[in-house]
């Protein structure tokens, strides 16, 4: 009993606990429709590839997962949200093709500059991207939704204009490798796991994680003690422009052409769903980035069992929403709140007993 | 204090970018051509007649020369749907090639990005600016009735291109535009004749949801499905029209089905993404291969893919529509009547060693032919 009380007092269960019944669907439908019971879950090397749901949730969740890593530090530092993170994607995918193809070509099968400096310069307009965002939060005050909502409509503009308005396809295979397979192993899936590796490494060895906190928890008191609130409040929205440039670069590699118009379309909503699905307040404050990661895999496992259960393109829409509601309100403080009272009335009752 | 200025700087440089961005989208498409060397306009006019019919060309240099002399340029709006793919880009390419400034036209061109609240008020700010004019290719076919009642109230003819409204016709002068439904009933119909009798298991990949170019060739192929008694749609699922989407269904049917022969791409871009996860999973298509891709569209590096036979059947949308548009607004300035509707010829087009009676036998001479 003790043993389940630790568990259900832990951080990452209710976040965890949601993703296992997303995926019980599929167990249920499965087995009512007379299937293995887990073959949704099956893994097995097929054509020289890791081949399966599972995989295909973690590879298509990874620019999801890589843009909750800096929405959850915005979202901590801010109590605000970075809406312009899938123009940002666009933008960064759309400079490193237009570099790589050269501008106004739109279909090349040679680098016009090497790889590393088409890819450079996407990540690098990203970052500006980025300090430009965190400049308006940090420096001029102003709310982030407004700050960012102008990079939210420019940045996929600037990124057609970079395009001369066109889809350009770069079909070079080291291109194509990182939307593509390492090995065995989807590349996405390894650049989302490097970025998370890293950014956990970064907040937990450093004080970094603990200044942000202590920033979004109340500015000015931390201002007071001694941080520049403004820089770490700046520092997170670059950090949140670099995430956005990697899965840009991600995106744009697995179709291997700068589809600027389509690329990141409505994914901010995603990254602050999974933000929100991970456990985090977006009042700021404490953060919980291993939740946001979690929540940012739940929602792609949602989009991957609707494909699977067949469910019509039409209604597929509202069925997400039944389940991200079920989600949101089973993290709610008000059943958490009901909860805690059951248990509270079943220890008095055993007391009394 | 230094560290101030830099950003200060950076702020204003961003700043001038967006609005350049803003500024070229949204200003007349046909202000950069006397910019460029003389030369260059005169051989894209040229070419674009030339992809119209016969008849309209003789048509066409006698309306260059009348706003010439009456020194008045007729203002036409286009509120395009966005540049979602590449036939999009050749299509809206056309419209700013046939209504230039040399043709006597003042182009007001705005790609509305997709966005279906965007595209109303594109239409609204046409009204205000009392454009002679309107073209609207609708992003989506619902919830026209209130801005083209503004339209009618202003006195401004209104043209649907490309795709259809669900709006009663009297609101909008003419529609024109492909037929949806027989291109997925010639689709359909090719595949009646290439399968010859046998079983055919389809999966489809359908366009962005709601579009009337998803609704009619769903509609048209699953008339000739109805006709045939041995084909089974095992699944259909939206691939929105892009090659990311395309992909990721393409992934998880291939996962949910073993046995499919007949893979339906509702547009090039789909199929480029269905053709990557079938490379990925080791699943054969094409004429050598197990698995029939039909695709719709028929742009330029689609129907390289049906020359080199991996997408057996591509029908065409045919993008080249603005000539058809001049036609009725010339008809319209002349003072005739129109029809309530006009039909944008399409044609489907095979893999070469296939012959089809629906269908052209696709070779390099015909690629080279093709204006986009």
């Amino acid at each position: 009993m003790d043993k389940v009380k630790k568990l259900t007092k832990m951080k990452l269960f209710l976040p965890i606990f949601s993703m296992i019944l997303v995926m019980m669907i599929n167990v249920i439908y499965d087995i009512a429709s007379g299937n293995p019971p887990f073959g949704f879950f099956s893994i097995s090397i097929n054509n020289g590839i890791l081949y399966g749901r599972l995989i295909d949730i973690l590879n298509r969740g990874s620019e999801v997962a890589i843009l909750a890593i800096g929405m959850t530090l915005v979202v901590s530092a801010s109590a605000g949200t970075d809406i312009s993170v899938g123009s940002v994607m666009s933008l960064s995918g759309g400079m490193c093709c237009m570099l790589l193809a050269g501008y106004g070509v739109t279909n090349v099968s040679n680098y016009a500059v090497p790889l590393w400096v088409g890819m450079l310069a996407g990540i690098a307009i990203a970052c500006v991207c980025g300090l430009f965002n965190g400049f308006l939060v940090a420096y001029m005050n102003i709310q982030p939704m407004v700050a960012t909502l102008i990079l939210w409509s420019a940045g996929r503009a600037i990124g057609l204009l970079l395009c001369n308005s066109n889809i350009v396809y770069v079909r070079v295979p080291s291109f194509q490798f990182f939307g593509g397979y390492c090995g065995i192993i989807p590349t996405p899936i390894i650049i989302a796991a490097v970025c998370v590796a890293i950014a956990s490494v970064a907040l937990k060895s450093t004080a970094l994680g603990t200044y942000i906190q202590s920033v979004g928890i109340n500015k000015r008191a931390s201002r007071i003690s001694g941080f520049n609130s403004a820089k770490i409040i700046l520092l997170c929205y670059v950090i949140c422009g670099l995430c956005a440039g990697i899965a840009g670069l991600v995106a744009t590699c697995r179709i291997y052409s700068a589809d600027t118009n389509n690329i990141g379309l409505n994914m901010e909503l995603d990254a602050i769903l999974a933000v929100a699905l991970g456990g985090n307040s977006l009042g700021g404050g404490k953060f919980n980035l291993a939740g946001s990661i979690i929540g940012a895999y739940t929602i792609q496992a949602i989009t991957t069992t609707l494909y699977a259960l067949g469910v019509s393109s039409a209604q597929a829409p509202v069925f997400k929403a039944i389940v991200v509601i079920l989600i949101v309100v089973i993290q709610s403080q008000p059943v958490k709140d009901y909860f805690k009272k059951l248990s509270a009335k079943k220890a008095v009752a055993k007391e009394v007993a | 204090m230094k560290k101030k200025l830099v950003g200060a700087l950076m702020c204003v440089a961003m700043t001038a970018t967006m609005l350049a961005g803003c500024g070229s989208s949204s200003e007349p498409a046909a202000a950069p051509a006397p910019a460029e060397p003389a030369a260059a306009p005169a051989q894209t006019q040229a070419a674009a007649p030339a992809e119209t019919t016969p008849a309209e060309a003789p048509a066409e240099t006698q309306a260059a020369a009348e706003p010439a002399a009456s020194g008045e340029a007729i203002k036409v709006g286009f509120a395009q749907v966005g540049h979602e793919s590449d036939w999009r880009a050749a299509n809206t390419k056309n419209y700013q090639d046939t209504f230039s400034a040399a043709n006597g036209y003042e182009l007001s061109f705005v790609d509305c990005d997709n966005d279906h609240a965007v595209q109303i008020e594109t239409v609204r700010g046409f009204i205000e600016q009392e454009l002679d004019y309107i073209c609207i290719a609708p992003i989506q076919s619902a919830g026209w009735d209130t801005v083209l009642q503004e339209a009618q109230d202003a006195g401004i003819p209104v043209l649907i291109v490309d795709r259809a409204v669900d709006a009663d016709a009297s609101l909008y002068t003419t529609a024109l535009g492909c037929d949806m439904v027989a291109e997925g009933e010639a689709a359909g119909n090719w595949l009646a004749e290439y399968l010859n009798g046998e079983d055919a298991n389809i999966l489809v990949i359908e366009g962005s949801v709601g579009a009337s170019a998803t609704l009619g060739r769903t509609e048209g192929f699953n008339n000739i499905v109805a006709q045939n008694s041995n084909w089974t749609v095992l699944d259909s699922q939206s691939g929105d029209f892009t090659q990311a989407g395309g992909q990721e269904v393409m992934e998880s049917f291939i996962k949910s089905y073993s046995d499919f022969n007949v893979v339906v791409c509702q547009n090039d871009n789909e199929a480029y993404g269905a053709m990557d996860a079938m490379d990925a999973a080791g699943i054969t298509y094409g004429t050598d291969g197990d698995v029939i891709i039909i695709s719709f569209d028929a742009t330029h590096d689609g129907l390289q893919y049906t020359l080199d036979g991996k997408i057996t059947c591509n029908v065409e949308c045919n993008p080249l529509q603005a000539g058809f548009a001049e036609g009725v607004i010339k008809k319209l300035e002349a003072g005739e009547s129109v029809d309530a509707w006009t039909l944008v010829e399409d044609e489907a087009f095979v893999s070469p060693g296939i012959e089809s009676s629906y269908a052209v036998t696709m070779s390099q001479e015909v690629l080279d032919g093709r204006a986009y």
